[in-house]
């Protein structure tokens, strides 16, 4: 059972007081109208699966009723990161700039 | 009977206290602090159980968790049978009462041995998967030959309690490393738990030849102990098996509080205590003390009652003061397996020889190896018992030189006569926990054992890391506990190890599987998996029949199955498949364990969530009315709402709901409508927010008026539906279906938090504050009229509006809605006050025929109006097109709701979609079932599904059975005819007809 | 003001309230304790819940003015005095508890103060009720029923948390060393009063009338 690390209520609480939400940093097209019916089918149905590094979607349902995104390890099921909605991973942000520096990949940052 | 191989003294049971127990329906004697394992050998019992495939005779190998054979069936009665309990873990009570789980079958044993050779690895599989669909029947048979124990068909008289618990430390194993890492932990000031599986605390201490500070090891275990206890932050929980770690250190540990106390639990002081907790745990840091088990040799025949474990040995005579044979024969690589041998010999018994595969001058400088040929016992170097002698009991060991990285014996072979054999090729570390979560083991050579690999907050140590030799045990406990305490933000004092006599250790020589002057194929059965059946040859076919992956060979073998989880022979196996592939063990890699470590009983998982606690029981604030009135409930979600309410003549349900339609049709009803989902919405934004989550429009409703509004899902899938009040400009009530509040109120934040933070808007759910008492029939505004200030003239207050009044004293917000066609007021007060306007409705309502209704005629009266149920005729694949809702869709509303764009994708543009109609029964004494299938052929074949019947209902104001379903293409097929083929064989008639079957034009509810 | 309709929800004469354990006190009638009661559960029924929402700057001096009570901002705490007290839930989302009888007053006062701010006030009072519990084993009790850590060195006076209690959910709170509250749902209370009772079993439980 995981061990969540709120960002709103800032402390770690046991999975059963969170729901899971699928994929993070989903966006709904803006202009529905205008988005084909592959684009539309693409936003309704299709997700990513990677083996490594992913970006979830949580609310805290029993707590503070707020949802928030976790950057977790599929594999290990760590998690590196719960940031508040509205922001971007700084984890992986900082691994981007450490590739651009040149700096070797970190174990747990094995994006698939 | 007499204890024929209970010492005179020593151990550490109490000889003054006699307990009675019966071991497959015969009486014996043992003492306070035996074990069933150790009073069953002080008895001289050698035959506990028989094989799972070949019904061969078995004894007890082990003195712990590892034993594979004595696995009993527990209790005196039906009610109180517990399988698969290891006698080797059972602490003796009076009274206990045991059996073997696999009784002595002839069947099985004659068959077993006759076709020995003909039931290979893989042998069930590759009889019995055909037919495929007969798996199901011959598993069933092969279980019960099999016997793997059974449960009770009693309920469990006994209670078992679950709690939660967090600590820095957490301490798994109560032995020397484990004592010494609480110790540290605990001086820190750190929260500690420390667990053991055992009946004392102390681990090997217990039965150790070694000194600590100048004193038994025992005497150092009781001294940290009583200071454990006396710390405040530090848990000490015996008995406690850690048998699962999961994610982000999170364990479960199984306390056993009564299992030593009897068969049912005593009473203590007034109270049941409970039989057992589950405790689950978040720890900080988590010490694997967990230690070793000893690995025993694999040579032929090596499962006759008689041959052990040579720890086991120790373990029995040193601490239940039971030496479990006469003769002994000790067949070892290292050194430890010479203490067996000292043991034996000093309680006055006969040490026949220690074999010992390494050549003299690399044992020799052994401490226990010397001491062994200073006493004069029999050493025969380089060889080792390459067979066992015997039919239910050792009666010989066979010896001969062997040669290691050859895989062969030399020379003549030798008999000796013996009636026990303690075999010992060294330790396996207790790694079962550590691979839980999925982490692999990591092999070392230099200890030829598995170790856990690195995982955050898990730290091994002691024997479970492969550090074996005591002042090292020690130290690294010490280090442990420290290091765990530290990283939970605690220093630990220095703490002063106590001191112990180094020994001498002469490296250990790498032996699993003994070499036979046959074949592995040819010779006698060598075991590697007691449990399981499984043999050297069965693993060394597999890897010949291709199976080179270790996770292969384990399930075409079966090797580490069940509730043994490989503690005895995995290493084993593992050595087989490497020689038999020309491989490392560490090529060849580990299993993953998996939990539970020993099996736990369902009732300490259950815990108190069971009976009227297994889930949830939601009740209104008029639920002790609905109750008194002798009410049936349905569940709907958690709640408990009245189905019918049957007159106490006994009348049946069919009579109640009939009554109750009757009454709403023709005079007035009411019904406990509190449990419909009920959210308060504020802000300048709600009628944006509310145009953009609804289906239709509500840009302009105005202050005082409600309006039915349709909720989608974004793929166009109505997901909730529900009346929704404007209370004012800024603030609104939403309703939602009973069973959808939570997923609405979770559905708005949803979209809120995440793409429209910018609305000012905000949702409180209300559904427990609010209680709604649904008034409903012609006569509902002459009642209501009585109790109320509120103007109810019909041109005041209007369908679809709502006023705020005194209703019998209480303020109260009364809407003007309708769910059965009916004139309705719906009745809103603060659930405080809502059994006292309940009550005063029928005190006014007697003269107008009040009666209260429940779900069963709500249902009833909405499909005859056909009023849909989301979840009943929607199923999260019909749009509100398919439900010929388009009045309720806002094609022109500016912003794209959720939902719309969908519902110009082609599938859902389909013109075979599956649409509501109504049904009506060609024979109008029938009543369709509810999920019937429907058919427009039904001679065609294959027959062609076109639908099915989402409710179903007998109307007593129509005289007949009516149906709402969904048919393909059904909305331009009205008048046709539908078939509806049963399982009985009949084939039902309807026809296709409007969903709205009593007054179509919604007259009644205007008026 | 006028866009939010504001309700005087409790009636002005004499009518019988029933509380949300007023079902469960009648089907359990507890016998008291055998020897010393490890658990003691009281029920505060009828206070005022009122829930706040809002940003602490639209929100802190009105309601500071009203109720002599500061908007708590650090997460999971909760502000006393006396009978009153204010509690986080949320970063925008606090649970006012007065008096019984204070709501629609203190409601009115409240939108006087914030005037046409965006924010909301709901009255929730009928819907909760709070559940006291003291005695020597008050904690254990409550360990078997949540997750959360309850340990004085985590679990200090003055916290409070919403979380998963039992099956279901309820809100946990310390006003003070000796004493536990649980704010429960009004539908969930007959579980949870059977819950408790279960859990209390082995400590000795009884219950208070205050």
């Amino acid at each position: 059972m995981f061990y969540i690390h709120c960002p709103y209520c800032n402390e770690r609480r046991s999975e059963e007081e969170f729901h899971a939400k699928g994929q993070a940093h989903l966006m709904r097209p803006a202009n529905p109208e205008e988005a084909s019916d592959r684009e539309w089918g693409d936003y309704l149905f299709f997700r990513d699966n990677p083996r490594g590094l992913h970006q979830e979607m949580w609310v805290h349902a029993a707590g503070c009723r707020k949802f928030f995104n976790i950057l977790r390890n599929t594999v290990s099921y760590e998690i590196l990161e719960t940031y508040p909605m509205g922001e971007q991973s700084s984890v992986l942000a900082e691994m981007t700039a450490g590739r651009e520096r040149g700096e070797p990949r970190r174990a747990a940052g094995a994006v698939a | 009977m007499t204890q024929t191989n209970r010492l005179n003294k020593g151990g550490r049971i109490d000889r003054q206290r006699i307990l009675n127990f019966t071991f497959n329906g015969q009486r014996y004697e043992g003492h306070a602090g035996d074990t069933l394992a150790s009073a069953l050998l002080a008895n001289g019992v050698n035959v506990v159980n028989r094989s799972f495939k070949y019904s061969r005779p078995r004894g007890i190998v082990a003195a712990g968790a590892e034993e594979p054979n004595a696995v009993m069936q527990m209790g005196a009665t039906e009610a109180t049978q517990i399988p698969n309990v290891r006698a080797t873990q059972q602490a003796l009570f009076e009274g206990l009462c045991a059996r073997s789980t696999n009784p002595h079958s002839e069947l099985l044993s004659t068959l077993g041995n006759l076709f020995a050779p003909l039931i290979p690895p893989g042998f069930y599989y590759k009889t019995f998967m055909q037919p495929a669909s007969m798996w199901m029947t011959y598993e069933k048979v092969i279980r019960k030959a099999a016997g793997l124990g059974r449960s009770p068909r009693e309920s469990d008289p006994d209670h078992y309690e679950h709690i939660k618990r967090h600590c820095d430390v957490l301490v798994i194993g109560a032995g020397a490393a484990g004592l010494a890492a609480a110790l540290a932990a605990g001086r820190s000031g750190a929260r500690v738990i420390l667990c053991d599986e055992q009946e004392e605390p102390g681990g090997s201490l217990l039965d150790s030849r070694e000194l600590l500070d100048g004193r038994p090891a025992s005497a150092w275990v009781e001294s940290v102990m009583a200071e454990l206890a006396n710390m405040e932050e530090v848990l000490l929980l015996p008995r406690t098996t850690a048998n699962g770690l999961h994610d982000h250190n999170f364990i479960t540990l199984y306390e056993r509080r009564a299992e030593h106390l009897g068969d049912l639990v005593p009473e203590i002081d007034g109270r049941k205590p409970a039989r057992a907790c589950l405790h689950h745990v978040r720890a900080g840091q988590i010490v694997l003390a967990t230690g070793a088990h000893e690995r025993p040799l694999v040579y032929a025949s090596n499962d006759l009652p008689g041959n052990m474990l040579a720890g086991a040995v120790s373990t029995y005579i040193r601490r239940y003061g039971v030496v479990p044979g006469k003769r002994l024969v000790v067949s070892t690589c290292h050194d430890d397996g010479y203490r067996a041998a000292l043991d034996w010999a000093e309680a006055g018994h006969q040490v026949v020889a220690i074999v010992d595969a390494r050549k003299h001058n690399d044992a020799a400088t052994g401490h226990w190896v010397r001491l062994a040929a200073k006493q004069g016992l029999q050493i025969i170097y380089g060889s080792a018992v390459i067979e066992a002698k015997g039919k239910n009991r050792v009666t010989g060991a066979r010896v001969a030189e062997i040669d290691i990285p050859e895989f062969q014996t030399r020379g003549s072979v030798t008999d000796l006569a013996c009636d026990t054999i303690a075999s010992s090729g060294g330790y396996n570390p207790v790694v079962h926990l550590a691979s839980h979560t999925g982490a692999r083991p990591v092999w070392r050579d230099d200890i030829m054992g598995f170790v856990p690999t690195k995982m955050t907050g898990l730290i091994p140590t002691g024997g479970a890391t492969g550090i074996y030799a005591l002042a090292d045990v020690l130290k690294s406990g010490i280090e442990a506990g420290s290091e765990a305490a530290l990283a939970c933000g605690r220093q630990s004092p220095e703490i002063d190890l106590p001191e112990v006599d180094r020994i001498e250790i002469a490296q250990a020589a790498p032996l699993f599987q003994v070499p036979h002057p046959k074949t592995t194929l040819r010779a006698p059965k060598q075991f590697v998996d007691l449990q399981n059946d499984v043999t050297a040859a069965a693993i060394e076919l597999a890897t010949r029949e291709g199976f080179e992956s270790i996770e292969h060979v384990k399930r075409y073998t079966a090797m580490g199955f069940g509730t043994d989880q490989g503690k005895l022979g995995n290493i084993n196996g593992m050595a087989v498949v490497a020689r038999c592939l020309k491989k490392s063990i560490a090529e060849t890699g580990t299993t993953v364990f998996r939990p539970n470590y020993t099996p736990v009983a369902f009732g300490a998982i259950a815990g108190p969530h069971r009976r009227e606690l297994f889930d949830p029981e939601r009740y209104t604030a008029l639920h002790a009315w609905h109750v008194d009135r002798g009410a049936a409930f349905e569940d709907v979600g958690q709640w408990k709402r009245p189905w019918y309410y049957p007159q106490s003549t006994g009348e049946s349900m069919h009579d109640a709901v009939a009554r109750e339609c009757r009454a709403v049709r023709e005079k007035v009803g009411v019904l406990d409508a509190s449990t419909l989902g009920k959210i308060d919405i504020q802000g300048k934004d709600v009628r944006e927010f509310l145009g953009r989550i609804y289906t239709n429009k509500w840009e302009k409703l105005p202050v005082g008026k409600a309006r039915y509004g349709l909720m989608c899902k974004d793929d166009g899938m109505v997901m909730d539906d529900g009346v929704t009040t404007c209370l004012g400009d800024n603030h609104f009530l939403m309703t939602t279906t009973t069973g959808g509040a939570a997923g609405v109120l979770e559905w708005l934040e949803l979209w809120h938090q995440t793409e429209w933070p910018e609305l000012d808007v905000s949702f409180t759910s209300v559904t427990d504050h609010w209680a709604t008492l649904m008034v409903t029939g012609p006569e509902a505004r002459h009642l209501l009229a009585e109790m109320t200030d509120i103007d109810l003239d019909r041109d005041t207050f209007k369908f679809m509006e709502w006023r705020e009044g005194d209703v019998a004293g209480v303020p109260a917000r009364v809407y003007r809605i309708s769910f059965t066609g009916e004139l309705s007021y719906e009745i809103n007060v603060q659930a405080h006050y809502a059994m006292h306007v309940w009550k005063k409705l029928f005190e006014h309502g007697d003269k107008y025929g009040l009666t209260p209704y429940g779900t069963e005629t709500m249902h009833v009266l909405r499909a005859e109006k056909g009023f849909i149920i989301v979840g009943q005729e929607t199923d999260g694949s019909v749009t509100p097109e398919d439900l010929g809702m388009q009045w309720c869709v806002g094609y022109d509303k500016p912003f794209s709701w959720i939902g719309k764009r969908a519902l110009t994708r082609p599938d859902t543009r389909r013109e075979d979609r599956k649409q509501m109609v109504g049904l009506k029964p060609v024979d109008q004494t029938v009543v369709l079932q509810e999920g019937a299938q429907i058919v427009f052929e039904p001679k065609a074949s294959p027959i062609a599904m076109v639908g099915h019947v989402t409710s179903s209902y007998y109307s007593p104001t129509l005289g007949h059975g009516f149906a709402l379903a969904v048919v393909k293409g059904g909305q331009k097929r009205m008048g046709e005819r539908v078939y509806l083929p049963m399982a009985d064989g009949v084939t039902q008639v309807a026809e296709i007809v409007s969903p709205i079957f009593y007054d179509p034009k919604g007259e009644r509810q205007n008026v | 003001m006028s866009k939010v309709e504001v309700f005087q929800q409790q009636p002005s004469g004499a009518v019988a309230a029933e509380s949300p354990f007023h079902f469960s006190r009648q089907r359990n009638p507890l016998a008291p304790a055998k020897g010393e009661a490890g658990v003691i559960m009281a029920e505060r029924p009828f206070l005022t819940h009122l829930i706040l929402r809002g940003t602490p700057e639209v929100l802190l001096g009105g309601v500071r003015n009203v109720t002599g009570l500061t908007l708590p901002q650090t997460p999971c705490s909760m502000n006393s005095k006396e009978d009153k007290s204010l509690q986080w839930l949320a970063p925008d989302e606090w649970l006012l508890i007065l008096p019984p009888g204070s709501e629609f007053s203190t409601e009115k006062a409240l939108r006087g103060e914030l005037g046409d701010g965006s924010y909301a006030i709901v009255n929730v009072s009928g819907g909760q009720t709070v559940l006291e519990l003291s005695g020597p084993n008050a904690r254990e009790v409550l360990m078997k029923s949540t997750s959360c850590d309850l340990h004085p060195r985590t679990f200090p006076e003055g916290r409070g948390v919403s979380t998963v209690f039992a099956k279901t959910g309820a809100i946990i709170r310390r006003p003070d060393a000796q004493r536990w509250e649980l704010v429960i749902r009004r539908s969930f209370a007959d579980y949870l009063y059977r819950w408790l009772l279960s859990a209390g079993a082995e400590y000795g439980i009884t219950t208070q009338e205050r």
